[in-house]
Protein backbone atom coordinates (compact mmCIF):
# COMPACT_ATOMS: atom_id res chain seq x y z
CA UNK A 1 0.00 0.00 0.00
CA UNK A 2 1.40 3.41 -1.06
CA UNK A 3 2.09 5.44 1.87
CA UNK A 4 -0.61 8.71 2.16
CA UNK A 5 0.08 11.79 0.64
CA UNK A 6 1.01 15.03 2.28
CA UNK A 7 -2.36 15.85 2.35
CA UNK A 8 -3.45 12.48 4.06
CA UNK A 9 -5.20 11.17 1.04
CA UNK A 10 -4.52 8.56 -0.85
CA UNK A 11 -2.97 8.81 -4.59
CA UNK A 12 -5.44 10.36 -7.22
CA UNK A 13 -6.48 8.41 -9.97
CA UNK A 14 -8.08 9.34 -13.27
CA UNK A 15 -10.87 7.62 -14.46
CA UNK A 16 -11.74 6.25 -18.07
CA UNK A 17 -15.09 5.32 -18.95
CA UNK A 18 -16.10 3.19 -21.94
CA UNK A 19 -19.72 3.32 -22.54
CA UNK A 20 -19.97 0.79 -25.24
CA UNK A 21 -17.22 -1.93 -26.78
CA UNK A 22 -15.45 -0.41 -29.50
CA UNK A 23 -16.27 3.78 -28.04
CA UNK A 24 -13.21 5.43 -26.97
CA UNK A 25 -12.73 5.85 -23.43
CA UNK A 26 -13.23 9.18 -22.20
CA UNK A 27 -11.96 10.92 -19.24
CA UNK A 28 -15.08 10.89 -16.21
CA UNK A 29 -13.44 12.43 -13.18
CA UNK A 30 -10.76 10.99 -10.28
CA UNK A 31 -11.05 9.25 -7.27
CA UNK A 32 -8.85 8.82 -4.59
CA UNK A 33 -7.48 4.80 -3.48
CA UNK A 34 -4.67 3.78 -2.11
CA UNK A 35 -4.34 0.86 -5.21
CA UNK A 36 -5.57 0.06 -8.60
CA UNK A 37 -7.94 -2.63 -7.58
CA UNK A 38 -9.41 -0.04 -5.21
CA UNK A 39 -9.25 2.40 -7.70
CA UNK A 40 -11.11 0.35 -10.09
CA UNK A 41 -13.60 -0.07 -7.53
CA UNK A 42 -14.06 3.65 -6.58
CA UNK A 43 -14.30 4.21 -9.74
CA UNK A 44 -17.34 2.09 -10.58
CA UNK A 45 -18.69 2.74 -7.62
CA UNK A 46 -18.66 6.52 -8.35
CA UNK A 47 -18.93 6.91 -11.79
CA UNK A 48 -20.23 3.64 -13.44
CA UNK A 49 -23.12 3.10 -11.44
CA UNK A 50 -25.68 4.93 -13.25
CA UNK A 51 -25.64 3.37 -17.15
CA UNK A 52 -24.30 0.80 -18.72
CA UNK A 53 -20.93 0.72 -18.73
CA UNK A 54 -18.22 -1.28 -21.34
CA UNK A 55 -15.24 -1.12 -19.50
CA UNK A 56 -12.99 0.95 -17.06
CA UNK A 57 -9.89 2.35 -16.99
CA UNK A 58 -8.19 3.85 -13.97
CA UNK A 59 -4.39 5.62 -14.06
CA UNK A 60 -2.54 7.24 -11.32
CA UNK A 61 -3.13 11.13 -12.09
CA UNK A 62 0.64 11.50 -11.60
CA UNK A 63 1.32 8.90 -14.38
CA UNK A 64 0.25 11.68 -16.68
CA UNK A 65 2.46 13.66 -18.48
CA UNK A 66 -0.07 17.13 -19.64
CA UNK A 67 1.04 20.62 -20.70
CA UNK A 68 0.78 23.50 -18.79
CA UNK A 69 -0.97 26.63 -19.57
CA UNK A 70 2.00 28.41 -19.96
CA UNK A 71 2.85 26.11 -22.67
CA UNK A 72 -0.01 26.48 -24.60
CA UNK A 73 0.63 29.27 -27.18
CA UNK A 74 3.96 28.13 -28.20
CA UNK A 75 3.15 24.12 -28.07
CA UNK A 76 -0.22 24.04 -29.04
CA UNK A 77 -1.73 27.10 -31.26
CA UNK A 78 -0.70 27.32 -34.97
CA UNK A 79 0.61 30.26 -36.45
CA UNK A 80 -2.43 31.64 -38.28
CA UNK A 81 -1.11 31.05 -41.94
CA UNK A 82 -0.80 27.21 -40.98
CA UNK A 83 -4.26 26.33 -40.39
CA UNK A 84 -3.28 22.84 -42.28
CA UNK A 85 -1.87 21.88 -39.50
CA UNK A 86 -4.98 21.16 -37.67
CA UNK A 87 -6.04 17.69 -38.93
CA UNK A 88 -9.77 18.96 -38.41
CA UNK A 89 -10.32 17.79 -42.27
CA UNK A 90 -9.89 14.00 -41.20
CA UNK A 91 -12.23 12.70 -39.04
CA UNK A 92 -10.47 10.94 -36.22
CA UNK A 93 -11.70 8.83 -32.98
CA UNK A 94 -14.63 10.40 -30.84
CA UNK A 95 -12.78 11.74 -27.90
CA UNK A 96 -9.89 13.61 -29.88
CA UNK A 97 -12.68 16.25 -31.34
CA UNK A 98 -13.02 19.10 -29.98
CA UNK A 99 -16.49 20.47 -29.34
CA UNK B 1 -40.64 -27.15 -4.44
CA UNK B 2 -41.86 -23.12 -3.74
CA UNK B 3 -39.71 -21.68 -1.15
CA UNK B 4 -41.65 -21.25 2.37
CA UNK B 5 -42.64 -17.93 3.82
CA UNK B 6 -40.34 -18.38 6.72
CA UNK B 7 -37.38 -18.96 4.50
CA UNK B 8 -38.05 -16.04 1.79
CA UNK B 9 -38.31 -14.21 5.15
CA UNK B 10 -34.71 -15.43 6.30
CA UNK B 11 -33.49 -14.21 3.02
CA UNK B 12 -34.89 -10.75 3.01
CA UNK B 13 -34.49 -10.26 6.81
CA UNK B 14 -30.85 -10.88 6.39
CA UNK B 15 -30.75 -8.44 3.64
CA UNK B 16 -33.06 -5.66 5.41
CA UNK B 17 -30.64 -5.72 8.80
CA UNK B 18 -27.62 -5.32 6.92
CA UNK B 19 -28.49 -2.90 4.33
CA UNK B 20 -29.61 -1.19 7.17
CA UNK B 21 -26.13 -1.66 9.07
CA UNK B 22 -24.33 -0.75 6.38
CA UNK B 23 -26.56 2.47 5.48
CA UNK B 24 -25.10 3.73 8.89
CA UNK B 25 -22.17 4.49 7.75
CA UNK B 26 -23.25 7.47 4.78
CA UNK B 27 -21.77 10.55 5.76
CA UNK B 28 -19.20 8.94 8.04
CA UNK B 29 -16.76 5.95 6.29
CA UNK B 30 -13.40 6.90 6.74
CA UNK B 31 -13.21 8.25 3.26
CA UNK B 32 -15.34 9.86 0.33
CA UNK B 33 -15.51 6.76 -2.21
CA UNK B 34 -16.05 4.09 0.77
CA UNK B 35 -18.66 6.07 1.79
CA UNK B 36 -20.39 6.25 -1.92
CA UNK B 37 -19.31 2.22 -2.15
CA UNK B 38 -21.19 1.20 1.37
CA UNK B 39 -24.09 3.51 0.41
CA UNK B 40 -24.05 1.20 -3.07
CA UNK B 41 -23.95 -1.82 -1.01
CA UNK B 42 -26.42 -0.92 1.34
CA UNK B 43 -28.99 0.02 -1.53
CA UNK B 44 -28.58 -3.32 -3.18
CA UNK B 45 -29.33 -5.07 -0.27
CA UNK B 46 -32.13 -3.14 0.65
CA UNK B 47 -33.37 -3.94 -2.90
CA UNK B 48 -32.91 -7.23 -2.62
CA UNK B 49 -34.81 -7.52 0.27
CA UNK B 50 -37.79 -5.78 -0.78
CA UNK B 51 -38.06 -8.51 -3.69
CA UNK B 52 -37.46 -11.28 -1.56
CA UNK B 53 -39.94 -9.92 1.19
CA UNK B 54 -42.75 -8.90 -1.40
CA UNK B 55 -42.09 -12.63 -2.56
CA UNK B 56 -42.71 -13.55 0.93
CA UNK B 57 -46.05 -11.23 1.61
CA UNK B 58 -47.67 -12.57 -1.48
CA UNK B 59 -47.04 -16.28 -0.68
CA UNK B 60 -48.25 -15.86 3.24
CA UNK B 61 -51.84 -14.39 1.26
CA UNK B 62 -52.40 -11.99 4.38
CA UNK B 63 -51.88 -8.91 2.54
CA UNK B 64 -49.26 -7.72 4.14
CA UNK B 65 -46.34 -6.33 1.61
CA UNK B 66 -42.82 -5.64 1.68
CA UNK B 67 -42.99 -2.24 3.89
CA UNK B 68 -45.41 -4.36 6.32
CA UNK B 69 -43.30 -6.75 6.41
CA UNK B 70 -40.18 -4.28 6.89
CA UNK B 71 -41.76 -1.62 9.12
CA UNK B 72 -44.84 -3.46 11.00
CA UNK B 73 -42.79 -6.42 12.55
CA UNK B 74 -41.59 -6.22 15.79
CA UNK B 75 -38.31 -8.27 16.17
CA UNK B 76 -39.44 -11.61 17.51
CA UNK B 77 -40.80 -11.89 13.94
CA UNK B 78 -37.56 -10.91 12.61
CA UNK B 79 -35.71 -13.93 10.86
CA UNK B 80 -32.42 -12.80 10.42
CA UNK B 81 -29.12 -14.13 11.29
CA UNK B 82 -27.13 -12.46 14.16
CA UNK B 83 -24.05 -11.64 12.68
CA UNK B 84 -25.79 -9.05 10.66
CA UNK B 85 -27.45 -7.03 13.09
CA UNK B 86 -23.95 -6.75 15.06
CA UNK B 87 -23.19 -3.29 15.39
CA UNK B 88 -20.38 -1.71 13.48
CA UNK B 89 -17.95 -1.04 15.92
CA UNK B 90 -15.29 0.14 13.87
CA UNK B 91 -14.82 -0.04 10.45
CA UNK B 92 -12.97 -3.80 10.45
CA UNK B 93 -16.04 -5.04 11.77
CA UNK B 94 -18.03 -3.64 9.26
CA UNK B 95 -15.49 -5.51 6.64
CA UNK B 96 -15.41 -8.53 8.72
CA UNK B 97 -19.11 -9.23 8.98
CA UNK B 98 -19.50 -8.48 5.11
CA UNK B 99 -16.78 -11.01 4.34
CA UNK B 100 -18.19 -13.76 6.74
CA UNK B 101 -22.09 -13.11 5.48
CA UNK B 102 -21.01 -12.73 1.86
CA UNK B 103 -18.96 -16.40 2.22
CA UNK B 104 -22.16 -17.82 2.86
CA UNK B 105 -24.68 -15.89 1.42
CA UNK B 106 -22.85 -15.72 -2.37
CA UNK B 107 -22.72 -19.72 -2.56
CA UNK B 108 -26.84 -20.02 -1.10
CA UNK B 109 -27.91 -17.18 -4.04
CA UNK B 110 -26.27 -19.59 -6.91
CA UNK B 111 -27.72 -22.65 -4.95
CA UNK B 112 -31.20 -20.97 -4.80
CA UNK B 113 -30.58 -19.46 -8.89
CA UNK B 114 -30.67 -23.08 -9.90
CA UNK B 115 -34.07 -23.75 -7.92
CA UNK B 116 -37.30 -25.18 -9.40
CA UNK B 117 -38.82 -22.35 -7.74
CA UNK B 118 -38.56 -20.08 -10.75
CA UNK B 119 -39.95 -16.62 -9.33
CA UNK B 120 -37.30 -17.42 -6.22
CA UNK B 121 -34.47 -18.78 -8.52
CA UNK B 122 -34.55 -15.52 -10.71
CA UNK B 123 -34.47 -13.35 -7.69
CA UNK B 124 -31.09 -14.85 -6.36
CA UNK B 125 -29.80 -14.85 -9.89
CA UNK B 126 -30.41 -10.99 -9.65
CA UNK B 127 -28.76 -11.15 -5.79
CA UNK B 128 -25.92 -13.37 -7.04
CA UNK B 129 -24.45 -11.17 -9.48
CA UNK B 130 -24.57 -7.87 -6.87
CA UNK B 131 -23.55 -9.84 -4.22
CA UNK B 132 -20.48 -11.01 -6.56
CA UNK B 133 -19.38 -7.37 -5.98
CA UNK B 134 -20.34 -6.89 -2.54
CA UNK B 135 -18.18 -10.03 -1.82
CA UNK B 136 -15.22 -8.64 -3.80
CA UNK B 137 -14.99 -5.67 -2.17
CA UNK B 138 -14.90 -6.48 1.70
CA UNK B 139 -12.47 -9.31 0.58
CA UNK B 140 -9.89 -6.63 -1.12
CA UNK B 141 -10.63 -3.94 2.02
CA UNK B 142 -10.37 -7.70 4.27
CA UNK B 143 -7.00 -8.33 3.00
CA UNK B 144 -5.64 -5.13 2.75
CA UNK B 145 -6.27 -4.00 6.75
CA UNK B 146 -5.40 -7.78 7.71
CA UNK B 147 -2.07 -7.14 6.02
CA UNK B 148 -1.92 -3.86 6.48
CA UNK B 149 -0.50 -2.04 9.49
CA UNK B 150 -0.27 -3.18 13.31
CA UNK B 151 -3.07 -1.22 14.62
CA UNK B 152 -5.50 -2.27 11.19
CA UNK B 153 -3.85 -6.00 11.57
CA UNK B 154 -5.25 -5.76 15.12
CA UNK B 155 -8.56 -4.72 14.54
CA UNK B 156 -9.14 -6.82 12.31
CA UNK B 157 -7.92 -9.92 14.13
CA UNK B 158 -10.25 -8.27 17.46
CA UNK B 159 -13.45 -8.17 14.76
CA UNK B 160 -13.15 -11.51 13.58
CA UNK B 161 -12.83 -12.97 16.87
CA UNK B 162 -15.61 -10.88 17.80
CA UNK B 163 -18.26 -11.97 15.50
CA UNK B 164 -16.83 -15.45 14.49
CA UNK B 165 -19.04 -17.09 16.46
CA UNK B 166 -22.22 -16.10 15.08
CA UNK B 167 -20.96 -17.51 11.64
CA UNK B 168 -22.14 -21.02 13.98
CA UNK B 169 -25.85 -19.70 12.22
CA UNK B 170 -24.77 -19.22 8.73
CA UNK B 171 -24.06 -23.16 8.67
CA UNK B 172 -27.73 -23.65 9.50
CA UNK B 173 -28.58 -22.31 5.85
CA UNK B 174 -25.82 -23.14 3.93
CA UNK B 175 -23.48 -26.22 4.75
CA UNK B 176 -20.09 -24.87 5.37
CA UNK B 177 -18.57 -27.37 3.20
CA UNK B 178 -19.27 -24.83 0.10
CA UNK B 179 -17.70 -21.41 1.43
CA UNK B 180 -15.48 -22.70 4.83
CA UNK B 181 -12.53 -23.62 2.74
CA UNK B 182 -12.09 -20.52 0.96
CA UNK B 183 -13.25 -18.52 3.59
CA UNK B 184 -10.03 -19.97 5.76
CA UNK B 185 -7.75 -19.33 2.55
CA UNK B 186 -8.83 -15.36 2.70
CA UNK B 187 -8.28 -15.10 6.44
CA UNK B 188 -4.30 -16.91 5.36
CA UNK B 189 -3.74 -14.45 2.88
CA UNK B 190 -5.01 -11.27 5.20
CA UNK B 191 -2.82 -12.75 7.40
CA UNK B 192 -5.07 -13.33 10.33
CA UNK B 193 -5.68 -16.18 12.68
CA UNK B 194 -8.76 -18.26 12.30
CA UNK B 195 -10.69 -18.14 15.63
CA UNK B 196 -11.73 -22.00 17.48
CA UNK B 197 -15.06 -22.46 16.52
CA UNK B 198 -17.05 -21.67 20.08
CA UNK B 199 -18.54 -24.73 22.55
CA UNK B 200 -21.78 -23.01 22.29
CA UNK B 201 -22.32 -21.91 18.82
CA UNK B 202 -24.44 -18.21 19.36
CA UNK B 203 -27.96 -18.60 17.17
CA UNK B 204 -31.53 -18.33 17.65
CA UNK B 205 -32.23 -15.45 15.14
CA UNK B 206 -33.87 -17.88 12.48
CA UNK B 207 -36.31 -18.68 15.62
CA UNK B 208 -37.07 -14.75 16.46
CA UNK B 209 -34.57 -14.54 19.18
CA UNK B 210 -32.23 -11.96 18.96
CA UNK B 211 -29.49 -9.54 20.31
CA UNK B 212 -30.53 -6.07 21.82
CA UNK B 213 -29.02 -4.49 18.93
CA UNK B 214 -32.03 -5.63 16.55
CA UNK B 215 -34.33 -3.69 19.10
CA UNK B 216 -32.59 -0.43 18.76
CA UNK B 217 -32.22 -0.77 15.07
CA UNK B 218 -35.52 -1.35 14.41
CA UNK B 219 -36.98 1.65 16.22
CA UNK B 220 -34.84 4.21 14.14
CA UNK B 221 -35.64 2.12 11.08
CA UNK B 222 -39.34 1.82 11.62
CA UNK B 223 -40.01 4.92 13.56
CA UNK B 224 -41.11 7.23 10.73
CA UNK B 225 -43.10 4.46 9.21
CA UNK B 226 -45.20 3.71 12.48
CA UNK B 227 -45.31 7.39 13.14
CA UNK B 228 -46.96 7.95 10.26
CA UNK B 229 -49.06 4.70 9.17
CA UNK B 230 -50.52 4.50 5.70
CA UNK B 231 -48.13 6.89 4.43
CA UNK B 232 -46.56 6.50 1.07
CA UNK B 233 -43.33 7.42 0.19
Amino acid sequence: MSPPTADSQWPLWEVFVQEKAGAPHEHAGSVHAPDGELALQAARDVYARRGPIASLWVVESERIVATTTADAASFLEPGPEKLYRHSRFYSGPKARKSK
Amino acid sequence: MKATVESLLRLGDDRLVLGHRLSEWCGHAPILEEDIALSNISLDLIGQAERFLGLAGAREGRGRDADALAFLRGPTEFRNCLLVEQPDLDFAHTIVRQVLFDSAALPELERLASSSDAELAELCARAAKETRYHARHAREWFVRLGDGSDESHRRMQAALDALWPFTAELRESEPEASWGAELSRLIETARLRRPGDPEYPTGGGRRGVHSEHLDRLLAEMQCVARAHPGASW
